[in-house]
């Protein structure tokens, strides 16, 4: 099947110490910040890939096409992916600071519109904003069936359709969406057993997590191509819906954690001081 | 928290976005495969065999070499590779720098195509392990004056007699590349596993280099068929040429070891509290601490333009010569002020900086001591050969 992938460069989520706000409170400085792919798109990516091969035979079963709307510097993501196995990319250049998730949906709408994919499937979130909005409003825009959270995807019906398991606070809800249709991925969606096609042999136990982009894959990528065009061009209104009035830092922790002696301690300390009793 | 790298000159800025795909990808194997499970291989002095499948699938062997099922990396992308195998363990990186650089390469530089065909693909995969047998019991820095020798078989093939010692995967190889005198010129020997008159035994009782097999090659009137001799190259050339291969990757290796006991130390020290306050709030202490990130700096810079000499195809070994001397150099006196930064706790295999100085006690000796280096850049800089 032609599987879309939607994935997005964050500030690397293990140097969130290291974010700073502009003295005016307008914007996220992003000065000496380390990128990398947003976690849950690279696990969407897995999933796709999965979806899309015969892990026993090597056989690729489908295309998978990436496509990310950013600066010049998400071409690094996009190669990324391309390493990893996907076999090529659109990149619409656009400002980070001029997107938000409904124009982000709209030109991702835009890529769907031409490529014509049977299935997009991302991150459930973009670990930076954390909107988690992006995959549901785009389901909208196309008027195609949404499961979100997935954390197991199933092919039936030869591929026309997904069995989706989400995990909810009673159990596993399985959720059945016709293709074409979006699939927003959660974390355990990379866990050995999470993705079955029918192709793969159903015992198969894939690694824990998504694949390393192997060395030859990554000498592969650099002849895959990646479809550039601004975002202008794809002709989708780009005035963006939220905005932003003020970002400031949370307050700094203060240290001095209390070791307490017994119960009645601990409660009168959630009463008194953490206040939360 | 996962390691980040040491770049305080905003090296990085003179990577490739492919170059650091490449150590992001062995970065995170590293951590994921080789960190975990590395203490306990080197007290029990075994190699982690059950790797070498993940090593094939990942791409690292042979990967600078284009075609049979290899990579193709460039020289930048390879060291940085390199660097990251060895910040996990000098035995892993020594590894897949013998198959890689002392194996594949002159299968693939001086071997016919018969050869290749044979062994390169496999030796890509995974599924042939092989060694290289250059020093023997009586001749170290001296190979030159070999004793194991080759002669002719009437009728067609080699016999060859001799001892090769200090030969990392001796034990667990398919082929090995033995270097034998024909006629008083050194010539390379493919000599598969199973050859009658072929022995090997494994070295035991190191302190360094636990987790990477070392033992002798015996050869007792093996004989081999006219097919087993690399055709393509006659003289120390061909060793040589090797040496320069895995040199240049034990060059960036021992960056890698280098980064791992600075971070290890820079983060004890900041924790460590005496005299209540971090260690790295004393004046010696941070001394040590500038002291290793100023020579890892400078080390990574040497590393870099070996680099992107090799690549323009303008690197000499004198060069190579020069970065193995010094990287390693002060990647052991690093490891050794780690150790000693660590306190007691600096004894222990629960950190890594103890397993990295024994280590690199080997990889200062191994592939031309440090003094051997010493007198080849000597001989390069005033033209007097020092040591013939
Ligand atoms: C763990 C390990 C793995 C190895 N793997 C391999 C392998 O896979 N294949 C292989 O072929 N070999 C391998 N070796 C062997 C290694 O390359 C040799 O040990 C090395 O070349 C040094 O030789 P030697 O041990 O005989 O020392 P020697 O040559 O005896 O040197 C001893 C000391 O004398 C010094 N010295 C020697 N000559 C001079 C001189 N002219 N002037 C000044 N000083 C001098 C040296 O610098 C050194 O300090 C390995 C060694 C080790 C420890």
């Amino acid at each position: 099947m032609k599987i879309l992938v939607p994935v997005k460069r964050v500030a690397d989520p293990e140097n969130a110490n290291k974010v700073k706000v502009a003295p005016d409170g307008s914007r996220v400085t992003t000065d000496g910040l380390e990128w990398k792919i947003n976690p849950f798109d690279e696990y969407a990516v897995e999933a796709a890939l999965r979806l899309n091969e015969n892990a026993k035979s090597a056989e690729r079963l489908g295309e998978t096409i990436v496509a990310s709307i950013g600066g010049k510097d998400a071409a690094q993501t996009l190669r990324q992916t391309l390493a990893m196995g996907a076999d090529r990319a659109v990149h619409i250049l656009a400002e980070d600071d001029a997107l938000d998730s409904f124009v982000v949906a709209r030109a991702l709408k835009a890529i769907v519109d031409k490529e014509q994919p049977d299935v997009v499937v991302m991150g459930k979130q973009a670990v930076d904003g954390d909107s988690n909005t992006a995959g549901q409003i785009l389901g909208e825009l196309l008027g195609w069936p949404v499961a979100s959270f997935a954390a197991s995807i199933e092919t039936s019906d030869g591929g026309k359709s997904f069995i989706v398991g989400r995990e909810v606070d009673t159990g596993v809800l399985k959720v059945k969406i016709t293709a074409p249709c979006v699939i927003t991925v959660d974390l355990r969606i990379v866990a050995p057993g999470s993705v079955k096609n029918g192709a793969t042999p159903a015992e198969h136990a894939y690694g824990e997590g998504a694949r390393y982009a192997s060395l030859k894959g990554i000498m592969a990528a650099k002849k895959k191509p990646i479809d550039e065009q601004p975002l202008a061009g794809l002709g989708v209104d780009v005035t963006t819906t939220t905005k932003y009035t003020k970002f400031e830092l949370p307050p700094a922790r203060k240290g001095g954690a209390k070791f307490v002696a017994d119960v009645n301690e601990l409660v009168a300390l959630l009463k008194s001081e953490a206040k939360v009793l | 928290m996962a390691f980040q790298g040491v770049d305080f000159y905003g090296i990085d800025d003179l990577l490739t976005d492919e170059e650091k795909l490449v150590r992001a990808s062995v970065r995170r194997f590293v951590e994921a495969k080789i960190v975990p499970i590395i203490g306990k291989h080197y007290q029990e002095g075994s190699f982690p065999l059950e790797l070498i499948p993940e090593f094939a699938e990942l791409g690292l062997l042979g990967a600078s070499l284009t075609g049979y099922g290899c990579a193709g990396m460039g020289a930048v992308a390879y060291g940085l590779a390199t660097q990251e195998l060895e910040r996990g363990d000098s035995g892993i990186r020594s590894f897949c720098s013998v198959q890689s650089g002392l194996v594949m390469y002159p299968i693939w530089a001086f071997g016919s195509e018969a050869q290749k065909e044979r062994y390169l693909p496999g030796m890509a995969g995974g599924t042939i392990i092989g060694c290289f047998g250059l020093t023997e019991p009586d001749f170290g820095s001296n190979p030159t004056g070999m004793l194991t020798r080759a002669e002719r078989i009437s009728g067609g093939g080699y016999r060859l007699n001799g001892t090769k010692r200090w030969i990392t995967n001796a034990t667990i190889s398919d082929v090995c590349v033995v270097w034998a005198k024909l006629d008083g010129v050194v010539h390379g020997f493919l000599v598969p596993k199973g050859t009658p008159g072929l022995t090997t035994r494994k070295i035991e009782d190191k302190f360094s280099l636990r987790a990477s097999v070392t033992g002798e090659l015996i050869l007792e009137d093996c004989e081999l068929p006219e097919d087993a001799i690399l055709p393509g190259v006659k003289g120390m050339k061909g060793p040589l040429s090797c040496l320069s291969q895995a040199r240049y990757g034990i060059a960036w290796g021992a960056v890698g070891a280098a980064m791992s006991c600075y971070e290890t130390a820079l983060d004890y020290a900041g924790s460590r509290l005496q005299f209540g306050r971090p260690l790295s709030g004393f004046q010696l202490v941070q001394a040590k601490l500038v002291e290793m990130v100023s020579e890892i700096t400078k080390a990574q810079l040497l590393a870099l333009q070996m680099g992107r000499l090799k690549e323009a195809g303008k690197l000499r070994p004198a060069q190579i010569s020069l970065a193995k001397r010094n990287n390693v150099k002060i990647a052991l006196d690093i490891a050794r002020v780690a150790r000693d930064i660590l306190g007691a706790n600096g004894i222990m295999f629960e950190y890594p900086v103890g397993r990295h100085m024994m280590n690199l006690e080997s990889v200062i000796t191994y592939e031309g001591t440090h003094d051997i280096h010493t007198l080849i850049v000597g001989q390069d800089i005033t033209g007097q050969a020092a040591f013939e």
